[in-house]
């Protein structure tokens, strides 16, 4: 199905999926099963200029369009979804920084986060909060110019690597948000290990205990870290992680396309089984609406549309929802095997079933797009 | 674009988180008890977009978005700029 994808972005999205099958699809269940990634495989991303790929030009990024970024995660999520995440992380704080950052914060970590010789992290999740994130714990006490962070995040994608946090907690006027490097005294990490998916994504817990850090490193005003800069973070994330979904469709599809047409039961390949050609059609469906509306949604993102908002929303909400479904039906499909390590398709049901929560869970996502039915067609002018 | 016409653009973009209720020009919108998540950089987005100009950190007062007013005044100072 062809959609109307400029000749660079029809390139592009040629490089990346090239890329993937060479580099990083093959590699994804080794990852997995380690529960790491790489640092060479980082440095490859950032050599190709991935990490930085929407970034502005002038601050060293590759400067390219929303639909171009969304086609990139995609294609790395249809490889390896904890490498995808990490585009996702790393572009959320890029974004808040971009957004709301000062001058110079901007062109202190932009350029970096481009080459990729930082890597950003989003520190909002504690171990008590989660969807209500204005109520983060974590105090940001003021000591002269300085600011004291106290307090303990969680579920920190890439938090085992991460140069930079993006941190938000309580203080003067509210939550606020602060960049806090790794270096810093009274910063710790731990690892997390266990996960149901994403297992390669170097997910960590953060300590901040009596974090001195600069005041020039609070991002955008006081008490508007939430409403402001983490929604600035989590619009590129939702953005980012329904194309991801995009990318475990089509592997789930790939996979059961490839397995039905070489297993046979009942003396006839899988394939033959009208059962099994449901199961397939839905993901063929699910696979092009999802995609339909991630392009939408990065159109409406190119254009500074205030609809992208919105958009975002529902690409997300549609391709986490489908996407899980998906991967439950390739595991199906694949039976016994579907259980076991042989096959991707269990990591892609592990991975699927956490896009459902990041960034907004399906239920927070259910509540804002109800939200925008009611402003849409709630007045006069939406009946029209 | 005149002060009217931008008046009269933020209306019809509120209108739609009001339904049912005629939003008065000063109207404190923050004081009718409808403020969700998403509804700050909807509202911030909107302006840019239709408007053309960028919203910096120091235009984030509550007092430049507490209506149909001080939005369009906040617009007009920017465009003047």
């Amino acid at each position: 199905m062809k959609h109307d994808l400029s000749p660079d972005q029809a390139d592009a999205r040629a490089e990346f999926r090239a890329t993937v099958d060479r580099e990083i699809a093959p590699v994804a269940d080794e990852h997995h099963r380690q529960e790491r990634t790489p640092p060479e495989l980082i440095r490859r991303l950032a050599e190709r200029g991935y990490l930085g790929l929407p970034l502005p030009k002038d601050l060293g990024g590759g400067g390219r369009d929303m639909v171009t970024f969304g086609l990139l995660a995609g294609e790395v999520g249809r490889g390896c979804s904890s490498l995808r995440s990490l585009l996702t992380v790393h572009t959320m704080v890029a974004q808040a920084i971009l957004r709301w950052g000062t001058r110079a914060q901007k062109e202190k970590w932009i350029p970096r986060f481009a080459a990729g010789s930082a890597i950003g992290a989003l520190a909002l999740s504690e171990p008590s909060v989660g969807s209500d994130a204005k109520s983060v714990k974590t105090q940001a006490t003021p000591a002269g110019g300085d600011v004291v962070l106290n307090g303990h995040k969680k579920w920190i994608t890439y938090g085992q690597i991460a140069d930079v946090f993006l941190v938000f907690a309580q203080g003067e006027g509210g939550p606020s948000a602060f960049l806090v490097e790794r270096d810093r005294p009274g910063v710790h990490t731990e690892r997390i290990l266990g996960l149901l998916g994403l297992r390669a994504s170097m997910t960590a817990s953060l300590q901040l205990e009596g974090c001195r850090i600069p005041g020039d490193n609070l991002v955008g005003r006081k008490g508007l870290g939430i409403s402001h800069v983490a929604a600035v973070a989590l619009d590129s994330g939702r953005y980012s992680v329904a194309w991801g979904c995009v990318g475990i469709l089509e592997a789930c599809l790939e996979a059961c396309v490839a397995y039905t047409s070489q297993r046979e039961q009942f003396g006839v390949l899988l394939k033959e089984h009208q059962l099994v050609r449901h199961m397939v059609t839905d993901m063929v469906t699910n696979l092009s609406a999802a995609r339909l509306l991630c392009l939408a949604a990065g159109r409406l993102r190119d254009a500074k549309d205030p609809g992208a908002l919105e958009a975002s929303s529902i690409a997300k909400y549609f391709a986490s929802t489908a996407a899980v479904r998906a991967a439950n039906d390739a595991v199906q499909i694949h039976g016994a095997n579907g259980c076991g390590s042989d096959y991707p398709v269990q990591r892609y049901l592990g991975d699927a079933k956490i896009m459902e929560i990041i960034e907004g869970s399906s239920q927070i996502q259910q509540l804002t797009i109800a939200e925008y039915g009611y402003q849409e067609y709630g007045s006069s002018r939406g009946r029209a | 674009m005149s002060t009217i016409e931008s008046k009269a653009r933020i209306a019809a973009y509120l209108a739609r988180f009001f339904p049912g209720h005629d939003l008065s020009e000063d109207e404190d919108i923050f004081s009718l008890g409808f403020v969700t998540s998403m509804f700050a950089m909807q509202l911030v987005t909107f302006v840019e977009h239709e408007f053309g100009v960028t919203i910096e950190n120091e235009d984030l007062e509550l007092n430049n978005f507490r209506s149909i007013n001080a939005i369009t005044g906040l617009v007009g100072q920017k465009l003047a700029r």
